[in-house]
């Protein structure tokens, strides 16, 4: 057992390194910084995307005759890591990391030769369509129906929680084309392009104060039958495989720990008098540092199963749930070493393009949105009650 | 980056697991709760026979050269059936601390010994009064023409009641008085000025409290030449975490499943206690705690030989956190099996005992994410320097 990388492996690390030096400018890096919500916004995400894209790196986890750069277990780890510790912005993951592993396993050739590219290099810019206003957690009770006409499908209702929705040029989404005895069966993945007629979308201000998520609204709205990925009535199956891929990508500890890394910063500062001076801070500081570090070694030994083609299972629902759960105690966190900062509200965005000087020092803008809309974490992608509910079933047998 | 076994490693597990299974079953438990000895040395001698005692030997000294991982997965097969042979305080803490501050007599004369069964060690350093903080010795060694005289008292000295020669900690005193030195003296156990007070230990095996008045001692009992013994307690003292923080990984995991085989036979309202939710995300948080611990005793076990601060700082992370999540464990596989997980009738207890013990030794998750804190504060303001 080793836990460091061999020559080869350091040999990538620095042209990594390298590759960020040359690329991540520092306004990009500063909103990156600056940006309290889930996910940055396409102007910062998409220049970055772009980057990767020259690089070859456009799609880290895809097979190489899709465009993927064949990297190992370990050379994922590294590149994810050096990224967080860089603080490169977030790209399209909905577009990377959800539908294009979904169409390269099971779209047709014609959906691979079309979408993949303008995947890899930003063209088109993804939002995801599952959730609906009566079905979260319980997904597959979903309503928003497609109707076969013709070539064409007619599909009406609702989706909920559309992260860019606002932003985004294609949607897919889970639909349902007819009622099978169980609910799962009858639902089908398809790709929309969301300037199709019927689409109207209302923006959700989260918590934090922040545009990110969306109600999308379809009336009436034709989309080919050409766009369904797969068999008519399969979707639950795709959509599940996708959601597989959305919690256990497996890499987020890094992040968790630059994040924690600037609350204690924050708190060795004189903005914050000196919070860590505190007993009872830096040992909460500790706690979840520690915590970070079972997480990296999970993420780790996880990363050494799949270098040898075995299967981790259950374990990427640890994995999720951890990694939220870590995340939401860093932004409480943040929010208590910033003491009355704590109180100051800033409704402006982008906070990067503010254009008046804020009440608070601008380390700190973030902290309480943060923490707000950080409340998220444990409800999106499967809430924790239900990643309770799979590691019962699929771990204990129970 | 490779955190998979070896083929070496996985016959280890299996050889020891294997052991564990068939000869370390309840009515052996049993028997060795009500023994004033508290462990076999039949079982020691296998332990001597299967290659155990040599595994983290020099094969110069007649040791196989194994490291801190081989042994993190030996004390995982030693929790699962709650051995309590004295493992730690003889090959963990023992032979570390000889091999790192002995002469060469004196690692030839003992480490041998200590592979082939016929020597066992305990390290008598913590004192009432210092609490779990490592620095704070008030033992005195006064030089004396022929040696050295000792005086002063130790607590909770690990299995010190077996051990043929104890380890105890003192500060040097020579001819140009006190000194703020420690030294590592070799003690023989069976010595008319030793008084050893012992006691069963919770959880299983015992420890004991000792007197030292006058105790003389020849030259060459002080292991090597008395530099550097305390870094070289808070290294030993941080292997034995990680191996400790192994064995609860073990100790939990025979909770957990215990627990959950007991929440699917017992019925009440005429289903199964798994069948409600509430008792099943209980074993599912009770699942991730144990799955959490191994990640961090695995980690610890790998950091054993990194620069002492990022040693110091995965030991303590590592004992604090799994002492957290031993707590969880124990204390909701006691609640899961109501009324029946607080009598001596099931072995529950006696497993969630052995977590207690864990917490607590060498100091609990408090003093322990402090350590982790502090460590942390030096190595941000550059004031290193060990």
């Amino acid at each position: 057992m080793d836990l460091s990388f061999n020559a080869e492996e350091r040999a990538f690390q620095d042209e990594v390194r390298g590759f960020i030096a040359k690329n991540l400018s520092d306004e990009m890096k500063r909103a990156t910084a600056l940006t309290p919500s889930v996910f940055s916004d396409p102007d910062i995400g998409m220049a970055w995307q772009r980057a990767l894209h020259r690089q070859g790196w456009g799609a880290p986890g895809w097979p190489v005759e899709h465009g993927g750069p064949d990297w190992t277990p370990a050379q994922r780890w590294i590149f994810e890591t050096e990224c967080a510790r860089a603080g490169v912005p977030n790209v399209n993951v909905m577009g990377v990391k959800m539908v294009g592993p979904v169409i390269i396993g099971f779209g047709s050739d014609a959906q691979k030769n079309f979408y993949l590219p303008r995947i890899l290099s930003g063209e088109d810019y993804w939002c995801q369509g599952y959730s609906e206003p009566g079905s979260g957690s319980d997904l597959s009770s979903l309503k928003t129906r497609a109707v076969r006409d013709g070539d064409d499908y007619i599909i009406n209702g609702t989706k909920i929680w559309t992260t860019h929705a606002h932003h985004a040029n294609r949607m897919f989404a889970l639909v349902r084309t007819s009622d099978g005895p169980r609910q799962q069966d009858g639902i089908s993945f398809i790709l929309i392009d969301m300037k199709t007629p019927g689409i109207t979308t209302r923006p959700i201000l989260t918590i934090g104060g922040d545009h990110e998520v969306n109600q999308v609204f379809f009336d009436d709205v034709r989309v080919a039958v050409a766009n369904r990925v797969g068999e008519e009535g399969k979707g639950w199956t795709y959509g599940k495989y996708l959601l597989e891929f959305e919690r256990g990508s497996g890499i987020a500890s890094a992040k968790l720990r630059e994040g924690l890394k600037a609350i204690a910063e924050l708190a060795e500062s004189d903005l914050t008098g000196r919070a860590i001076d505190s007993p009872d801070i830096a040992m909460r500081i500790s706690e979840v540092e520690v915590d970070i570090d079972a997480l990296e070694m999970t993420e780790l030994r996880v990363l050494s199963a799949l270098q040898t083609g075995q299967n981790p299972g259950a374990v990427s629902s640890i994995l999720k749930l951890r990694n939220s759960e870590i995340r939401q105690a860093v932004t409480r966190l943040g929010a208590d070493v910033i003491g009355h900062d704590a109180l100051a509200v800033e409704p402006m965005r982008p906070l990067y393009k503010l254009n008046h000087t804020p009440a608070t020092p601008e380390d700190m803008l973030t902290v309480v949105p943060e923490y707000l809309n950080g409340r998220a974490y444990t409800i999106f992608g499967g809430t924790s009650e239900i990643q309770r509910d799979i590691i019962a079933k699929m771990m204990l047998g129970i | 980056m490779d955190l998979n076994l070896s083929d070496e490693q996985k016959l280890l597990r299996e050889s020891a697991e294997r052991f564990v299974t068939e000869s370390y079953d309840a009515d052996h438990r049993r028997k060795m709760a009500n023994d004033p000895l508290g462990f076999s040395p039949v079982v020691w001698k296998q332990f001597a026979e299967l290659g155990w005692l040599a595994l983290p030997i020099a094969e110069e000294f007649g040791g196989l050269g194994g490291g801190a991982v081989e042994i993190g997965i030996l004390m995982e097969a030693f929790g699962r059936g709650l051995v309590s042979e004295p493992y730690v305080a003889t090959v963990v803490l023992g032979a570390a601390l000889i091999d790192r501050c002995g002469s060469t007599a004196q690692k030839r004369a003992r480490l041998p010994k200590i592979a082939d069964g016929s020597l066992k060690l305990a390290l008598a350093h913590s004192e009432r009064a210092a609490r779990f903080d490592l620095a704070r010795v008030t033992t005195i060694a006064n030089k004396t023409a022929q040696g050295w005289r000792l005086a002063g008292s130790k607590i909770a000295v690990l299995d010190g009641h077996a051990a043929d020669e104890m380890i105890v900690s003192a500060h040097i005193h020579d001819h140009r008085g006190p000194s703020r030195r420690i030294g590592l003296f070799v003690v023989p156990a069976r010595t008319p000025s030793l008084a050893i007070a012992d006691y069963p230990r919770l959880g299983g095996g015992r420890a004991c409290n000792i007197a030292l008045s006058d105790l003389h001692l020849p030259e060459d009992a002080l292991l090597g030449d008395g530099d550097g013994a305390l870094p070289a307690i808070e290294w030993a003292v941080d292997r034995a975490m990680a191996a400790l923080g192994a064995e609860a990984v073990g100790i939990m995991q025979t909770l957990l499943e215990t627990t959950l085989e007991y929440t699917k036979i017992r019925k009440q309202f005429g289903r199964p206690l798994s069948a409600n939710q509430v008792i099943r995300h209980r074993l599912a948080d009770m699942a991730m705690q144990v799955d959490e611990a191994r990640s961090m005793a695995l980690r610890a076990a790998l950091k054993v030989d990194a620069a002492p601060v990022e040693r110091a700082r995965a030991a303590s992370g590592a004992k604090a956190k799994i002492g957290k999540c031993a707590r969880f464990v124990g204390e909701q596989s006691i609640q899961l099996h109501g009324g029946m997980g607080v009598t001596e009738e099931l072995e529950v207890g006696a497993y969630f005992k052995r977590l207690i013990a864990f917490d607590t030794l060498f100091g609990g998750s408090a003093h322990h994410y402090r350590r982790h804190a502090m460590l942390g504060r030096r190595q941000v303001d550059g004031l290193v320097d060990d």
